[in-house]
């Protein structure tokens, strides 16, 4: 069954689910989603579907963090059995990730918790997981200085950039690679216009990049290049959302 | 033992320079305390503190086989960070699912001596996630051919156990200060598999942090990373010529 549909992807350049190469899953963000928490937020690419949940800001920082700033606590849920490597891996990115986008002076010596339940995995799990916080961060009033929209990019034996690839894919491409980029504000500042170097310094910004398997320099860019074109796509679904 | 030597000598040669001790406490002190302001005073001279021009790496050294009861062995300093790489192999029956296949499990070990950020007890997380990301470079490299670890199919194969235990851990394990020292992190991961894989790029791992890169930097980064992989490749047939002639 998997193999004649691997045919028909080679074929007619079209992929196991029918999108074209450049083509993501349907997004669906649905906010305020818990009641007990202060910012929810749950998020789907597709069949991957991650919860996430943000507490805090709470007073005192952990151990070994610095009190001069607000300190973020990630916990990554699977969705099934115990926290393994994978999970404290995906902790270490999204918080740093976080890191990035949340104004960390405004509140010091406290600590914000991020909490994530991944629903179901079809593959891209980091990405959709990074999505998800950042609209619960926005549901929660947190102050952030830009959005970080993330993209996972997969890269096939013949060189074609896959966006957003599913589980199935996720086992077939040769190397796949994870961005976070920042999407800047649309700004109020008139000096700032679209176009303009500042602009477009605070619009590539690339906070997050993961990659496994090996590749190219060429394709890496490439990856970079459609995830990056792919992140403004997503960002403007996240405004659209938020406006609703 | 040898090791031992090479760090009390090196103790010795920077405690000789005395002159100016007044001055040198001053430094000492506004380097703990503004350590901000002492890395910009530097960096706008397009230096570092410890000499280095912004695009060098640290000296880096490569012994192997210093644990002889190990199957395979390797001492790596880069600076001050030393790291001991232990192969060990045992015979184990292959995963039903890949019947001719060896396998390899990589630790990446930081006791308490490594670092007064580590206390004895539970392993810290950055250990973990170091010898995920480890484990990932291995198997993205195609370094290893799991099919040559088989023995017997379906029967027995070779299980190599690799740990790496962290002795000394003086940045370029995260210090994401800025992206060249994180490139050299990660070129530090792929030693091995740079040699193999002729310059592919196996990782390019940067877990946010404050700054944010452009694509300028990732080619830049690129360009540094190309070099130092050329460095480390010579330092590593020296030293695997050296270990032929003894």
């Amino acid at each position: 069954m998997t193999h004649e549909l691997v045919m028909v992807e080679e074929g007619d350049d079209k992929r196991v689910d029918g999108r074209t190469p450049n083509q993501m899953r349907p997004l669906s963000c649905s906010r305020n989603v818990l009641h007990r928490a202060h910012g929810s937020a749950r998020w789907s690419q597709g069949e991957t579907s991650v919860l996430a949940s943000v507490y805090g800001p709470k007073s005192g920082t952990r151990k070994g963090e610095n009190p001069e700033k607000a300190s973020i606590e990630v916990i990554w849920k699977p969705r099934t059995g115990q926290i393994g490597k994978t999970e404290k891996e995906y902790e270490m990115i999204l918080k740093g990730t976080l890191q990035n986008i949340i104004i960390l002076t405004e509140n010091p010596n406290t600590t914000t918790s991020v909490t994530l339940q991944v629903m179901s995995d079809d593959g891209s799990l980091l990405s959709c997981g990074i999505n998800a916080a950042c609209a619960a961060l926005l549901d929660a009033g947190v102050q952030l200085k830009q959005l970080a929209i993330a993209i996972c990019c997969g890269l096939t034996n013949d060189g074609t950039v896959l966006l957003d690839p599913s589980k199935i894919e996720e086992t077939k491409v040769r190397a796949f690679a994870c961005f976070a980029i920042t999407n800047s504000p649309l700004s109020a500042l008139s000096e700032v216009t679209p176009g303009s170097d500042k602009g477009k310094s605070l619009e590539n910004g690339i906070v997050t990049s993961i990659t496994y398997g090996s590749m190219q320099e060429s394709d890496f860019f490439h990856c970079l290049e459609r995830g990056r074109a792919a992140t403004s796509r997503i960002s403007e679904f996240l405004r659209k959302n938020l406006k609703s | 033992m040898r090791d031992i030597d090479i760090v009390t000598d090196m103790m010795t040669s920077s405690e000789g320079e005395s002159e100016g001790f007044a001055v040198e406490m001053e430094e000492e002190a506004s380097r703990h305390i503004f350590p901000i302001h002492f890395y910009e005073k530097h960096l706008l001279e397009s230096i570092r503190p410890d000499g280095r021009h912004l695009s060098h790496a640290r000296h880096t050294t490569v012994a192997f086989g210093p644990v002889s009861t190990a199957d395979g062995s390797a001492l790596v300093k880069i600076g001050d960070t030393t790291m001991l790489a232990v192969i060990k192999l045992e015979v184990m029956t292959p995963f039903a699912d890949t019947p001719d296949e060896g396998t390899i499990a990589v630790e990446f070990i930081m006791p308490p001596i490594c670092s007064p950020l580590v206390r004895p007890g539970r392993p810290i997380e950055v250990a973990t996630v170091i010898s995920k990301q480890l484990s990932d470079a291995i198997k993205s490299s195609g370094m290893l051919n799991y099919k040559e670890l088989s023995l017997v199919s379906e029967k027995a194969a070779w299980m190599a156990y690799l740990d790496i235990y962290c002795l000394n851990a003086d940045g370029s394990l995260f210090d994401a200060a800025d992206p060249t020292a994180e490139e050299e992190f990660i070129m530090d991961t792929v030693i091995t598999l740079v040699l193999n894989s002729s310059g592919q790029l196996v990782s390019m791992y940067k877990p946010g942090g404050s700054v944010v890169a452009h694509i300028s930097t990732f080619q830049d980064c690129f360009v540094l990373a190309k070099h130092r992989a050329k460095e480390l490749m010579g330092i590593m047939n020296d030293a695997m010529q050296l270990m032929e002639e003894d």
